[in-house]
């Protein structure tokens, strides 16, 4: 045996040991990235245009998938809601509970994956082939941090987007919930939007507010992580694309489980 | 100058670079050759300060940039320009955006005369029509041209070439080269570049560097590496396959 060498019965300590070494690294790799780019959110020169550049892209793009989305989710609510609180004489609080379950749940979450999906792959794949391509060196080179001009807005595009966004994708559901509720079903209008002003609370506003926001931080954060730190080729930009959609779905659903239990 | 003293990187145990020494004067073009994979990417890197030695020093004026981290080594950056192999122009900004991109974000020119620069710096390498184009609807030669064009826009001390000429026709190769060497006597910076364009190369560089096996196996007046009786180095030259390899 080799000098140094580990013995057989240890080698499968050896490996978890430096599974779990690489994976704590990585985890700190990913902290110490976030912590650069808030640095960078403070610290001047601030790069407009780039802020605003991310925010057409990250925003602006996706706000026919939002529209499309939100319009469909409303209408499945309304159908659904209305055929079940039918069903126990309730149809009055179809307003309500479309108005609830769009604004506290599923307007933040559905628009935070279709953004992902759309938006969050696209920027992971832009950075990755700057990475690969060696325009992020390029950029470095020049004495030009790439954090400033492509981490930074991109995370900040999300925290302006994400809520925004998320607004309107609660709008155009509950107009959807009412085309098929009052429109299709019979329901009246005073009541989907009079039940709806009763029972939905500032409280309820801004649980789903907090959420967007935090999804918008979520989504940025990993998506320019993963195409930052790209493994070389078209291949890992592809993997890393995945991962990133991947990676952020799962954390949207989970920190969605967590803010649920802690916000009012 | 640029001084570098025992330079030794490794890559999950696998050594690239196994202690790499070399002056590069003031003024002068010295050209990095050697076999693909041997390192010279990576030497480069050091060079620029993307990368961070195991162990040497990489001294620029004086200055060791293996010790210096963020605006100190932005400060040492500030006097280079560099082409990348594949030019790494930013795809979402015309060519006339690429080169004004380090003017604009660098100085406080007024708009009028970094587009004179920009301009001045595209005629230099030979384009005139291109400003309003994206970087993937010209060729791969006007690629090239347009990243010289950005490097050069800043009036660097230092002008670093990663393989300036991958990829292109012999023609091509030769018309990049005599714009280098003329952009180099017209400006007088020093240049460091990586190719392996052999014999052509020899025609522009002050100094050759072999770089074999991570060590500097060979350097000195182009004429005289071009002579030398280093195996390795004449295998090179000639182009001649390994003896074991198919």
């Amino acid at each position: 045996m080799a000098d140094g060498a580990t013995p057989a019965l240890l080698r499968p300590f050896e490996a978890v040991g430096e599974r779990t070494l690489g994976f704590l690294e990585s985890l700190g790799r990913f902290g110490s990235f976030f912590g650069l780019a808030l640095a960078y959110l403070v610290l001047p020169p601030y790069k407009v245009r780039p802020f605003v550049d991310r925010i057409h892209y990250i925003g602006f793009r996706s706000l026919i998938i939002i529209l499309l989305t939100g319009a469909f989710t409303g209408m499945v609510l309304g159908l659904q809601l209305f055929l079940t609180l039918t069903r126990f004489g309730s149809e009055a609080f179809l307003g309500p509970a479309v108005a609830l379950s769009l604004i506290r749940e599923l307007g933040p979450v559905l628009s935070a994956l279709m953004v992902t999906g759309r938006a969050g792959s696209a920027l992971t794949a832009e950075i990755g082939i700057m990475r690969i391509t060696e325009q992020i060196d390029a950029m470095t080179v020049m004495a030009l941090n790439p954090f400033r001009y492509l981490i930074t807005p991109s995370i900040l595009a999300g925290l302006v987007t994400f809520p925004l966004m998320t607004a309107l994708f609660d709008l155009v559901g509950i107009l959807g919930g009412y085309l098929v509720g009052v429109e299709l079903l019979g329901l009246s209008h005073g009541t989907y939007f009079g039940e709806m002003q009763t029972f939905v609370g500032y409280d309820d506003i801004m649980t789903g507010f907090w959420k967007s926001l935090s999804f918008g931080v979520i989504v940025t954060w990993v998506c320019t992580y993963k195409g930052y730190y790209v493994a070389r080729g078209a291949e890992g930009v592809a993997h890393a694309t995945t991962q990133a959609v991947v990676m952020s779905s799962v954390l949207i659903l989970l920190w969605d489980y967590f803010m649920g239990s802690v916000l009012p | 100058m640029i001084k570098v003293e025992g330079l030794r990187k490794a890559f999950r145990g696998q050594p690239v670079l196994r202690g790499v020494d070399l002056e590069v004067p003031d003024g002068s073009v010295t050209v990095i050759i050697g076999r693909s994979g041997g390192g010279k990417s990576v030497f480069l890197k050091h060079l620029l300060g993307l990368i961070r030695p195991d162990a040497g020093r990489v001294i620029i004026d004086g200055v060791d940039l293996t010790e210096l981290s963020g605006r100190a080594v932005d400060r040492v950056r500030q006097r280079y320009g560099v082409v990348f192999q594949g030019g790494a122009l930013f795809d979402s900004m015309t060519c006339a955006e690429n080169v004004a991109f380090p003017l604009r974000e660098k100085t406080r020119l007024r708009r009028a005369e970094i587009a004179r620069r920009v301009a001045t710096a595209l005629a230099q390498v030979g384009l005139e029509d291109v400003d309003a184009k994206y970087p993937e609807e010209i060729s791969g030669g006007m690629r090239k041209r347009v990243a010289i064009a950005r490097a050069l826009v800043t009036e660097p001390e230092i002008v670093f070439f990663d393989e300036p000429t991958t990829g292109l026709d012999p023609i091509l190769v030769n018309s990049i080269h005599r714009l280098i060497a003329d952009l180099h006597r017209r400006h007088r910076f020093t240049a460091v570049m990586v190719s392996h364009e052999i014999p052509e190369i020899f025609e522009i560089a002050d100094t050759v560097a072999m770089l074999h096996d991570g060590r500097i196996v060979e350097v000195g007046p182009a004429a005289a590496v071009q002579a030398s009786t280093n195996a390795v180095v004449q295998q090179f030259i000639r182009g001649e396959p390994d003896r074991t390899g198919s």
